[in-house]
């Protein structure tokens, strides 16, 4: 599904991957972890298509297309979704109206016609149920005024209305209490099937007590520098990344 | 090309030929007021660049250029377009170039609590007129109003007495047609809101033909004990218009006011809004949206008078400029020594779409009060990159996610017009106008 090939990018001159390799095919979940600028989510960013981002080497192919080569709201019709790490307020418009432009600007990019009023709201309450979310804050500003937990179960929301193939959730775990990471990562697993990949970018094993990952894979200096199963995690969790460090560095030097 | 100097006498020639037309009027006071207002203008001239209040707008000049005051007082008449608005349900008055098109106009039964009428007729009918017509005017002098007052014949005189409630909005409708010549038009605008009474208007403008269309209108809003007043002025006009505005709101205690301003297009406007708060437990709401293009230039002026304690105001004026527009925003907040308790906000939001897109914004609060709560801040800026990127990431394309930003950054100043069909229209045309 997707293949990331000796990927490079910088931002203002300065570079943030440097070289990575990584590949997932449908079925699987995949964590990401790191130390603090170790570069996860700028790669996060870099797939979605953030344009403050430089690309400098590489290449991603994504279902056959050449992923860079798309905006990211052809990358986002073709299945690729981002939960933000830290979701923007927008005044004015309403989680509701914005969802309804985005689910029915991806629908017509596969020639399907737009939901009338009915359909989508019965289609809203269906996924409202799966990340217990309430219907009052989806009629308010998006994400204007909402709590940390709030955001990001409205990311997994979003998510869930829009089926991507490829979800990529940057840190969508970081400042949630257990409850609320319960429920954002019950609506994760709940909505994980044989066809869609995640890509779940982290800096806490705990997340991954709840959703289990297929693969483990270190980033560091922008690069992935150990990759295993969730047994790593584990191991990460007990020593730290310094050892990881000390071996890596060991190799390149 | 006429020299200031030059202008104003032209005015004042101008003003002799009008007087000679006022047969039979002119032993009323309001000879004597327009006498008195056009000496007044004639002493000072027109506000040039070095005015203060004109730095960014220079009104005078653009008159000079392109409005011969001599000789086209007189009204020209024009076939008369229909808008949108004609077909909303309420009270309508229809004018078209400078005069009443009775057939367009629409009173319906009017309760005997309300009088609806021209300013001619209240002129002759209504006794107490000469403590109104004016009076606000003579605390917030303008050579502009001085000029209205000196030429307007034609205007609405609005009376909504004791505890009465217009059953439905009332629409003051002005057309321009300059296809044939210009068109030059005074109105002077009178509402006098009586204790407990309410009344809602919705003022709009449009015009169309190559020809300059110059309106220089003034309003005189008098909100009695409890009254509540909406305003709400759409100013659609083509690129050849040029419009002065000044409206002027004297609030008594507990009553409320809102004004909103809304231009979409235009050559030059100029609005000046003021309202006096001049007892306790007084309530005003400004709201302004300039949203313009092309070489469209629009300056608000406003300044609200706290002279007693415990009131409010509220101000929101919002901008989006295009291509070579330029916006002009000050916002000026008096708080008398006297006025002490009040509580009075503005903010000025401007969005530049474009390199060659200008605004000069100047918040300016003058209080004298030690007990008060202001707050004042204008940002200027572009659409938000992040917002644009969080719409785009979830598969909204970038024209309409952009569209989406612009019309939530709009519609926070629209949503303060009650009137819903009217509401709804202006929806519209700014999506129209910003999906163009």
């Amino acid at each position: 599904m997707l293949k990331i090939k000796n990927l490079k990018a910088s931002v203002e001159g300065k570079m943030i991957l440097n070289g990575i390799n990584l590949e997932v095919k449908p079925g699987e979940v995949h964590a990401i972890m790191g130390p603090n600028g170790s570069g996860k989510s700028t790669l996060a960013s870099v797939l979605a298509g953030r344009e403050d981002y430089q690309i400098e080497g590489g290449e991603v192919e994504y279902i056959g297309k050449d992923l860079l080569d798309l905006s990211p709201e052809e990358r986002a019709r073709e299945g690729v979704f981002l939960a933000f790490q830290y979701p923007v307020e927008i005044p004015g418009v309403s989680t509701t109206n914005f969802l309804k432009a985005a689910l029915n600007q991806v629908r017509e990019h596969h020639g399907k016609p737009a939901l009338d009023a009915v359909s989508f709201l019965k289609l809203m309450k269906e996924k409202m149920a799966l990340v217990e979310i309430d219907q009052a804050l989806l009629s308010r500003s998006l994400n204007e005024g909402f709590s940390g937990g709030e955001k990001k179960r409205n990311e997994i929301f979003q998510m869930a209305m829009l089926e991507p193939k490829l979800a990529i959730l940057d840190e969508t775990d970081s400042g949630l209490d257990i409850d609320a990471l319960r429920i954002v990562a019950n609506g994760v697993n709940k909505l994980k099937t044989r066809d869609n990949a995640t890509i779940l970018i982290t800096h806490y094993q705990r997340l991954l007590d709840y959703i289990v990952p297929d693969f483990v894979h270190v980033l560091h200096k922008g690069r992935i520098i150990k990759s295993g199963d969730k047994s790593l995690a584990l191991q990460l969790e007990e020593k730290g990344y310094d050892w990881i460090k000390e071996e890596a560095d060991t190799v390149s030097a | 090309m006429t020299t200031p100097d030059e202008y104003i006498t032209s005015v004042g020639k101008a003003f002799e030929k009008f007087e000679a037309s006022l047969n039979g009027s002119k032993s009323t006071f309001l000879h004597e007021l327009r006498k008195e207002s056009l000496a007044a203008v004639l002493k000072s001239g027109l506000p040039g660049p070095k005015h203060e209040e004109y730095r960014y707008t220079n009104f005078g000049k653009a008159l000079e250029k392109n409005i011969a005051y001599e000789g086209i007082v007189a009204e020209t008449a024009a076939a008369s377009s229909s808008t949108p608005l004609d077909s909303f349900e309420g009270y309508k008055l229809h004018f078209v170039n400078g005069k009443l098109d009775v057939s367009r106009s629409d009173l319906g039964a009017l309760s005997d609590k309300v009088t609806i009428t021209s300013l001619a007729s209240a002129v002759k009918e209504q006794g107490d007129l000469n403590e109104y017509l004016g009076s606000i005017v003579k605390s917030w002098p303008d050579a502009f109003s001085h000029l209205n007052t000196a030429f307007a014949k034609e205007g609405v005189f609005i009376r909504v007495k004791k505890n009465t409630v217009l059953d439905k909005p009332l629409y003051i409708i002005h057309s321009n047609d300059t296809s044939a010549t210009e068109v030059l038009a005074h109105y002077r605008n009178l509402a006098i809101v009586e204790e407990g009474a309410q009344l809602k208007v919705i003022e709009a403008n449009f015009s169309t033909g190559a020809n300059t269309s110059y309106t220089n209108t003034v309003l005189e809003v008098f909100c009695k004990r409890n009254a509540s007043v909406e305003w709400s002025k759409l100013q659609l006009e083509n690129e050849t218009a040029l419009r002065i505005d000044n409206s002027l709101v004297y609030q008594e205690r507990d009553s409320k006011c809102t004004i909103n301003t809304i231009t979409l297009s235009g050559q030059m406007v100029r609005n000046n809004l003021y309202i006096a708060l001049d007892d306790e437990n007084t309530e005003a709401h400004m709201y302004g949206l300039y949203l313009i293009d092309g070489k469209t230039h629009v300056d608000n002026h406003t300044s609200v008078d706290h002279r007693k304690p415990n009131s409010f105001s509220n101000e929101l004026y919002k901008g989006i400029m295009d291509d070579q527009s330029h916006g002009v925003f000050n916002g000026k907040i008096f708080v008398r020594q006297d006025a002490q308790k009040t509580n009075a906000f503005q903010q000025n939001n401007n969005i530049l779409l474009s390199p060659n897109a200008v605004i000069n914004t100047k918040p300016q609060l003058e209080i004298w009060a030690d007990d008060v709560k202001c707050s004042h801040g204008c940002t200027t800026g572009q659409l938000d990159n992040e917002q644009l990127f969080y719409l785009r990431a979830r598969g909204i394309s970038e024209d309409k996610a952009r569209a989406m930003l612009l019309h939530a950054f709009a519609g926070d100043v629209i949503a303060n017009i009650s009137v819903e069909p009217v509401r709804e229209y202006l929806e519209q045309l700014i999506t129209d106008k910003i999906e163009n």
